[in-house]
C-alpha cells in the first residue's frame, strides 16, 4: 500500500495513502473545523461512518458531502466551511 | 441481475456478510448492498487479518456486491431504492436480510460539540483510513468493550493514550470478567496490549474543554475531578441497533431492536434481520445470526437449527454485556441548560426541557429533524427524558433532488 493519492485542502496540498478518506486528509492539513453548525460553532467528525453528517464538506463544488464516506482522488478539491 | 435476484441483504459487516455466504452457498442468487466504499462493515473496515476466513467465503461464492449506496427508501414491498454516486439504483428482492448494524451511543455534555471530540469507534474509523494519530494524546471514554479495542487499536498506531474511562462500576465489571470466560484469550491479547495505560471504572468525562477545538478535558469519579490535557476525545456509550430500514419496512421493534424468531425472520415475511441490528451482542453473535438468516432464507431450517446452541451461548454472552455497561444516571447530569443536545439544529437541553414527548419538541424546537434525522440525539433523548423515535419516515436519509424524483 505505497500507492498515494494527492488533492488540495483549502487550497493545501496534501499526499494520502490510496484509499484514505477526505476526512482523514483534512485533519492531516491541521483544519480541525469541517462546517460552521447552524448558530456557528465550528465542528468536525464525530461518528466516522457517515451518520452524523458533522463532516459536511464542499467537494469539487459539490456541497454537503459526507468527508467520512468519500475516498480521496487525485486531483480533489475540497473546501471546509470552518 | 436485478429481477432475477432472490436474496438482498443491506449491510455487509460480519452479519451480512454471513448470511449472503451461507444463502449463496445454497443456491440463491444473492446481493449485498452497503453503504461504504468496501465490505467489511465498521468492525472490519480494511479487512484485518482475523477477519481473512469470511472474506474469503464470500469471494468463494457468487454474490453480487454493491458498495457505496445508501438504502433510502422502500418505492413498494420487494423494492429498495439505494443512492449512489452516480445516481439511484432500484433493488428487487424476494427475500432480505437487514443486517444494519449498530453505531455509537452518544451522550451530551459541556464541550462535546467541540472539533475533535468524536466517538471511540468515530476515532478509530479515521485513524483506520488515513488520519495519522503517531504523537497524540487521546483519552478514550465512555463505556463498552469497544473502548478496549479502541485504545489498543490506536495505541498500536502510536498514539499516546492517557487513559480510559469507564462509566460502569468496577462491580458490575468484575461480574463482566467473570463471564469472559469464553473469550478470555481475546481478553488476555487486549490487556497485554494496554499494559501501562489506566483504566478507571466508574469514571467519566464531565466536561470537554476549548474554543475552536479540543484542549482538554475534565473527568469525574466519586467525588474526585481532574483536568487532562489532550488532542483528542475518543467517547461513546456503548452501541445503539440501526433499527431504521427495519422500521421503515414495518417491522416490530422491541427494546430498541428489531424482533426476530428463532430463524430470524422478523414480523414481516421474508424479511430476516441479523447482527447488532437485532440486540448488541458482539462478533460471534453477528456471525451467527447471519449464518442461520442465510441458512432459513434458502429454505434449509434443518441446517440453521444446528447452530441454535452456538446462538444460544452467544446470546448468554450479550445479555450480560448489556447488564455490564448500563448506563448510570449520574450520566443523565452532565448537560447543563445551555448544552447543545442536538448538533444538527443546535437544541439546548433547555429548550427541550418540559416537553411531554419527542414529538412536541420536534414540533417546537427542530430537535432530531436535522441531517442526521435523530439518528445521535435520539439515543440521547431516550436516555435523557425517556423519549422514543414514534415512526421512521421515507426518505430515511438526506438525498438528492433528482434521486428522489429519479431521474
Amino acid at each position: 500500500m505505497s500507492e498515494t493519492v494527492t488533492l488540495a485542502v483549502n487550497g493545501i496540498t496534501v499526499e494520502m495513502p490510496a484509499g484514505s478518506m477526505v476526512s482523514a486528509a483534512i485533519l492531516k492539513t491541521g483544519a480541525h473545523a469541517f462546517r460552521r453548525s447552524v448558530t456557528g460553532e465550528p465542528r468536525g467528525p464525530l461518528c466516522g461512518m457517515g451518520i452524523c453528517f458533522e463532516c459536511r464538506v464542499t467537494i469539487d463544488g459539490e456541497q454537503h458531502c459526507r468527508s467520512c464516506q468519500t475516498v480521496c482522488r487525485n486531483g480533489m478539491d475540497v473546501r471546509t466551511d470552518g | 441481475m436485478g429481477d432475477a435476484r432472490e436474496l438482498l441483504v443491506v449491510g455487509a459487516g460480519p452479519a451480512g456478510m454471513a448470511a449472503a455466504w451461507r444463502a449463496a452457498q445454497n443456491g440463491l442468487r444473492v446481493s449485498v448492498v452497503d453503504d461504504n466504499p468496501a465490505a467489511g462493515g465498521q468492525i472490519w473496515r480494511g479487512g484485518p487479518a482475523e477477519a481473512t476466513v469470511w472474506f474469503e467465503r464470500i469471494r468463494s461464492v457468487d454474490v453480487e456486491m454493491i458498495n457505496g449506496a445508501r438504502v433510502f427508501q422502500q418505492l413498494r414491498p420487494g423494492t429498495l431504492l439505494a443512492e449512489t454516486t452516480s445516481g439511484v439504483c432500484e433493488l428487487n428482492y424476494s427475500s432480505v436480510v437487514l443486517a444494519t448494524g449498530a453505531r455509537e451511543r452518544f451522550l451530551p455534555f459541556p464541550g462535546w460539540t467541540l472539533p475533535n471530540v468524536m466517538g471511540a469507534g468515530g476515532l478509530q474509523a479515521l485513524v483506520k483510513t488515513g488520519l495519522p494519530i503517531e504523537g497524540k494524546r487521546v483519552v478514550v471514554a465512555g463505556s463498552g468493550p469497544l473502548l478496549l479495542a479502541v485504545a489498543a487499536y490506536l495505541r498500536g498506531r502510536g498514539a499516546n493514550v492517557l487513559m480510559i474511562a469507564e462509566q460502569a462500576s468496577s462491580m458490575q465489571l468484575a461480574r463482566f470478567a467473570v463471564g469472559l470466560f469464553s473469550k478470555r484469550s481475546q481478553a488476555l491479547e487486549l490487556k497485554r496490549q494496554l499494559k501501562g495505560v489506566p483504566y478507571r471504572s466508574g469514571c467519566w468525562v464531565s466536561e470537554a474543554h476549548g474554543t475552536e477545538k479540543l484542549e482538554g478535558v475534565t473527568l469525574a469519579r466519586g467525588r474526585k475531578s481532574w483536568r487532562v490535557a489532550c488532542d483528542y476525545l475518543a467517547c461513546g456509550f456503548h452501541l445503539v441497533p440501526n433499527v431504521e430500514l427495519a422500521e421503515l419496512l414495518g417491522c416490530s421493534i422491541e427494546s430498541c431492536s428489531v424482533k426476530v424468531d428463532a430463524f430470524q425472520q422478523t414480523t414481516v415475511a421474508n424479511v430476516y434481520s441479523a447482527g447488532e441490528t437485532t440486540g448488541i451482542g458482539g462478533l460471534e453473535l453477528s456471525l451467527v445470526e447471519g449464518e442461520i438468516a442465510g441458512l432459513a432464507a434458502a429454505g434449509k431450517h434443518d441446517a440453521a437449527r444446528e447452530l441454535f446452541a452456538v446462538r444460544a451461548t452467544q446470546r448468554k454472552f450479550a445479555d450480560l454485556l448489556n447488564r455490564t455497561f448500563a448506563l448510570r444516571d449520574e450520566l443523565k447530569s452532565l448537560s447543563t441548560p445551555q448544552t447543545i443536545v442536538c448538533r444538527c439544529e443546535d437544541v439546548t437541553l433547555e429548550r427541550l426541557q418540559g416537553h411531554k414527548s419527542w414529538r412536541a419538541a420536534k414540533l417546537q424546537t427542530r430537535c432530531g429533524m436535522g441531517p442526521c434525522q435523530g439518528r445521535v440525539c435520539g439515543s440521547a433523548v431516550e436516555f435523557l427524558f425517556g423519549w422514543r423515535a414514534e415512526s421512521v419516515r421515507p426518505p430515511m436519509l438526506p438525498v438528492r433532488i433528482s434521486s428522489l424524483i429519479r431521474k
